[in-house]
């Protein structure tokens, strides 16, 4: 072997290494947690854990400099650590079986950990009592629908990423009869009337409700208790010229319309859309109080759950600590307006869920076992250490 | 008589706990003990009168001690008493808590005019308390992050004035001394003035002036209803629904209209005439048949209160800290003198603190009816029992007094933070929303709870090793040995529970919120713990670190348990935290301070040690 996959192999067979990964992984968590008073929890995962390396701007200048090892370095390492020490210096016996079990179960665990950052889409549903929703809501990302209402019956949606509205540039969409120019776009504004500022240059929109609201530019925020609300002027270009510039934003409630050749369209930016094929109907929402105080006690949501392909079609009450898991997605009672007779659900699909089920299992039971055989071991030692000491005294 | 030492002491002490348990003796001729277990429901639970009238206590003046400015110590349920119906008196106590000079200068007062130079009477602060109110006012609007001391010096004053006035409100009204009267005159006059509202809503001739007599004490009931703490008025029919207890107020605002006062309502301003006139006979006959018409009704909940007013006296939790101090003692001594009948001594009367704990933990669950750990009060109690119960293992197999040192300490410390965090109030309360679930409270909690009490003795294990070894000359090779089995027995124990307890959470977590592991502040607490006990055994299998390193890695476990224990509840965010604790942020840097020290105690080189010789070549 040569010297230098010699060394790496020792490397990465060392107990040394373990430990500083282990060390790093703490200084890691512990960084991120402070840090949590200025980013939220999004910010956060993202700038230390879903990375391979912490980036830092010295000095307030634009560039980023990596300055510690993220989360998926780290346990990539320790995953490599993990199976070369097992590998290499491992000898399989029975009274290590809890060891090795244990181990096992952190594969898992971290592999779980990676495939849920990957695959986990969080979103979030609102219904009245009495309303339907086929849709949830990714209130982290936004996009630019276009929705042909002439149909009664049936809408017909292209929506596009926010992040192709950022690009700038024109849109073509196959879908679309028309062409969309970006003529700007805000990653954060205040929206405006216009009679309280005199101010318009930043009113580029001839059309919608646009042409009466002034738009001002705003930091990006990454706080945790505050959400960007983009704004984008975009045109719309037929094929025998432009209809006009409309102003599109989260922040503008109604979707705006426009006539394209005897076609009625929305246009909106808005949060972006997840479609079920089937209904969720909110049947009642109870909130209950400890007796005399203002002490929630629990928040339910009875609703009735509809499936188009006439499958399914029951009632069932989702409450705290009790989320509905249906067809791969899992409702939970996250808000209530008891006196609006409003719910919010968040909506999780997560299809690597059960792993961490399974790892923590493994390592559980791997550590007891262990732990178990190691006090047995003890005992006995004991025992026949100091058999005749102990009863009199 | 060697031999019989451990034995004699152990039955003085228990003799000494037997002690406390009876109910207190009448001494004014009022049967305080009997009326202290009298339910009334306050933020959503039925509570023994006894148990409002400590955590009211608590919460004006810090402790639940009271003396009048006559001198006279009152029991808990006295002092109550007094609010409710001799208003006039209760006015002049001192039992408002302000140690912050600013807040003083708001009523020109200056700390000498107070009881111990910080309680002031309600008389003293009357003049003042619109600038009170104001001033209140002005901080509501400011960011909880961002208040001053002064900010929240006022807040607080201003809530404890409004939980004065609304116990004084609670019964009767305060501008009526001679409720009981007025009640009585309002019986004999209700049929008539409701003939009379009746006569004006018809638009018919009526008595107007037994019509405004009618709407001013509706005025009346309205505002004690408005402001009454204590919701003591059961329903009149045999409704078992909680929801159904009104307050005094509300009770009085219903007889105006069915004509007819409630029964409970004329029994509680019964009670208030005998007590103002100090009637002890009718004050305890009265008493009696409020037992005898509850006892129909609520058997259970009085029974729960009745044992929760004599667990509150008995205080079962303060006598095993004394017994904790004693057995410290004995176990250190017996380092020096007589090893065996003292440690032996320290280790019964351990066990005997243990289970008076443990008892006291039953009872706790008991009332409750929830798994042994619902708060930072409860974790702190049942962090100590963990540790406790530990030690008693270690010293059944090592028999070298280590264990009940470390046990006295642990559970004296513990215990004590027990106390402190039990001045903020009422230790029992109910659990919001996503926290009522019984069995992950059951699972995760305690396994987790029970992970910091071991981390915690691992490190206080570590901490006498290191102690005895520098500053004495009795750690030997044998003891250091042992003591380094006891500390990576404990630490492999700790990884076992905390990990478990960790990932428990995470899945409450998947079932409640929707994902198994969110990074928020407590839930990283509880992964660097983990991963700070795997780091501890894997330095120790890779040899890393002999003794003195994995004395060093468990001291350092201490300030990572606090950490995540207490320190995350600091930050202020995320889904977990229980709130700001601003004189605890102070206890955990001087916390965090003294284990840093002690480490670099231990690094001293081993030279330096006074147990050097004797250590020689294992450290």
């Amino acid at each position: 072997m040569p010297a230098v996959l010699r060394s790496g192999v020792k490397l990465f067979t060392s107990l040394s290494l373990t430990v500083t990964l282990i060390l790093l992984s703490i200084i890691l968590v512990l960084a991120a947690t402070l840090d949590q008073v200025n980013l939220g929890l999004l910010a956060v995962q993202e700038k230390y854990f879903r990375t391979f390396f912490v980036f830092a701007h010295p000095f307030g200048s634009e560039v980023s400099v990596p300055i510690f090892p993220g989360g998926y370095l780290l346990g990539g390492l320790l995953l490599v650590n993990l199976v070369a020490v097992h590998l290499a210096r491992f000898r399989f016996a029975w009274k290590n079986a809890g060891i090795v079990l244990t181990h096992a179960g952190l594969v898992f665990l971290l592999v779980g950990e990676l495939l849920t950052g990957l695959w986990q889409r969080d979103s979030q549903m609102q219904i009245r009592e009495g309303g339907t929703s086929r849709y949830s809501e990714d209130f982290n990302l936004n996009e630019l629908a276009f929705i042909d209402i002439t149909d009664a019956i049936n809408d017909y949606t292209v929506s596009v990423p926010e992040t192709l509205v950022a690009d700038g540039g024109t849109i073509q969409d196959g879908n679309l009869p028309f062409q969309v120019r970006v003529v700007r776009y805000l990653p954060n504004a205040t929206l405006q009337g216009r009679g309280h500022v005199f101010d318009s240059t930043l009113s580029a929109a001839t059309a919608g409700a646009g042409t009466s609201i002034t738009v001002t530019p705003a930091h990006v925020t990454q706080k945790p208790d505050e959400r960007n609300t983009p704004a984008a002027f975009v045109e719309v270009i037929g094929t025998d010229g432009p209809l006009g510039v409309w102003l599109v934003s989260p922040s503008l409630e109604t979707p705006q319309q426009f006539t394209y050749r005897d076609r009625v369209w929305q246009l909106a930016l808005r949060a972006k859309r997840y479609h079920n094929p089937y209904g969720i109907t909110l049947l009642k929402v109870t909130h209950e109080v400890y007796p005399g105080s203002g002490i929630p006690k629990n928040f339910a949501s009875r609703i009735r759950v509809r499936s188009d392909d006439g499958q399914d079609d029951r009632e069932v009450v989702v409450f705290m600590n009790n989320p509905l898991r249906y067809r791969g997605l899992t409702y939970y009672q996250y808000q209530m307006n008891k006196a609006e007779g409003l719910t919010v659900f968040q909506i999780v699909r997560n299809p690597s869920w059960a792993l961490p089920y399974v790892a923590c299992l493994m390592m559980g039971v791997g550590l007891a076992v262990q732990f178990c055989i190691r006090l047995f071991g003890f005992v006995q030692l004991r025992r026949r250490s100091a058999p005749i000491a102990a009863p009199v005294s | 008589m060697k031999r019989r030492l451990p034995f004699l002491v152990l039955v003085l002490a228990a003799l000494g706990v037997v002690a406390t348990l009876p109910a207190p003796k009448i001494v004014s001729g009022f049967d305080l003990a009997t009326y202290g277990r009298l339910p009334a429901l306050v933020d959503g639970r039925l509570k023994p009168l006894d148990t409002i009238a400590r955590t009211s206590l608590l919460a004006l003046q810090g402790r639940q001690r009271f003396v009048t400015p006559e001198g006279h110590t009152l029991a808990p349920s006295e002092w109550l008493l007094d609010i409710f119906y001799a208003p006039e008196k209760a006015d002049t106590y001192r039992h408002f808590l302000i140690d912050n000079q600013e807040v003083l200068d708001l009523f020109t007062l200056r700390a000498s005019d107070g009881d111990g130079g910080k309680r002031f009477s309600f008389v003293q602060l009357q003049p003042a308390i619109s600038k009170l109110d104001r001033q209140a006012k002005l901080v509501d609007e400011v960011e909880e992050t961002r208040r001053t001391p002064f900010h929240r010096q006022v807040v607080q004053l201003r809530d404890r004035v409004m939980l004065y006035q609304r116990l004084k409100y609670t019964l009767q009204s305060p501008e009526t001394p001679h409720f009981l009267g007025e009640v009585l005159k309002l019986e004999t006059a209700l049929p008539a003035g409701i003939a009379a509202v009746r006569a004006r809503q018809l638009g018919q001739p009526h008595d107007s002036a037994a019509v405004l007599a009618m709407a001013a004490i509706a005025q009346g009931a309205a505002l004690m209803d408005q402001l009454g703490y204590l919701i003591a008025i059961p329903p009149a029919d045999d409704n078992a629904d909680l929801n159904a207890w009104k307050t005094p107020g509300r009770a009085l605002l219903v007889s105006l209209d069915a004509g007819q006062i409630d029964a409970t309502v004329l029994a509680y301003a019964a009670l208030g005439q005998a007590w103002r006139g100090g009637d002890s006979v009718a004050f305890n006959q009265i008493v009696r048949l409020f037992h005898r018409q509850f006892e129909k009704r609520f058997a259970a909940p009085l029974a729960k209160c009745g044992i929760e007013a004599r667990f509150n006296a008995a205080q079962p939790f303060y006598t095993s800290m004394v017994i904790y101090v004693v057995a410290l003692l004995l176990a250190l001594v017996s380092w020096l003198r007589w090893p065996e009948t003292l440690g032996r001594s320290a280790f019964w009367l351990l066990v005997l603190a243990f289970a008076l704990t443990t008892a006291g933990i039953a009872t706790r669950m008991w009332i409750e009816g929830r798994p042994p750990v619902t708060n930072l009060y409860s974790s702190s109690v049942f962090v100590g029992w963990t540790a406790v119960a530990l030690c008693l293992v270690l010293e059944m197999f090592f028999k070298n007094a280590i264990g009940s040192v470390a046990a006295s300490i642990v559970g004296f410390c513990t215990l004590l933070i027990a106390h402190h965090l039990s001045l903020n109030g009422d230790t029992m309360v109910m659990m919001s929303a996503v926290l009522d679930s019984n069995f992950w409270l059951a699972t995760h909690v305690v396994t987790i709870t029970i992970g910091y009490g071991a981390t915690f003795l691992a490190g206080f294990l570590a901490i006498i090793y290191i102690v005895r070894g520098v500053f004495t000359r009795s750690l030997d090779e044998d003891s250091a040995a042992t003591l380094t089995r006891m500390v990576y027995g404990i630490v492999c124990f700790a990884t076992l529970f905390s990990f478990v307890g960790t990932v428990l959470g995470g899945i409450w977590a998947d079932q409640s919120w929707g994902r198994f592991w969110g990074w928020d502040p407590k839930e990283n607490g509880a992964l660097i713990l983990v991963l700070w006990n795997s780091l501890i055994l894997h330095a120790r299998w890779g040899g890393l670190v002999r003794q003195r390193g994995l004395m060093n890695l468990a001291v350092v476990g201490n300030i990572v348990t606090a950490g995540s224990w207490f320190g995350v509840n600091m930050l202020g965010v995320g889904l977990h935290s229980y709130g700001f604790m601003d004189s605890a942020f102070y206890w955990l840097v001087g916390f965090t301070l003294s284990q840093v020290a002690i480490v670099f105690i231990a690094a001293l080189p081993v030279e330096k040690w006074r147990s050097s010789r004797a250590l020689a070549a294992t450290v």
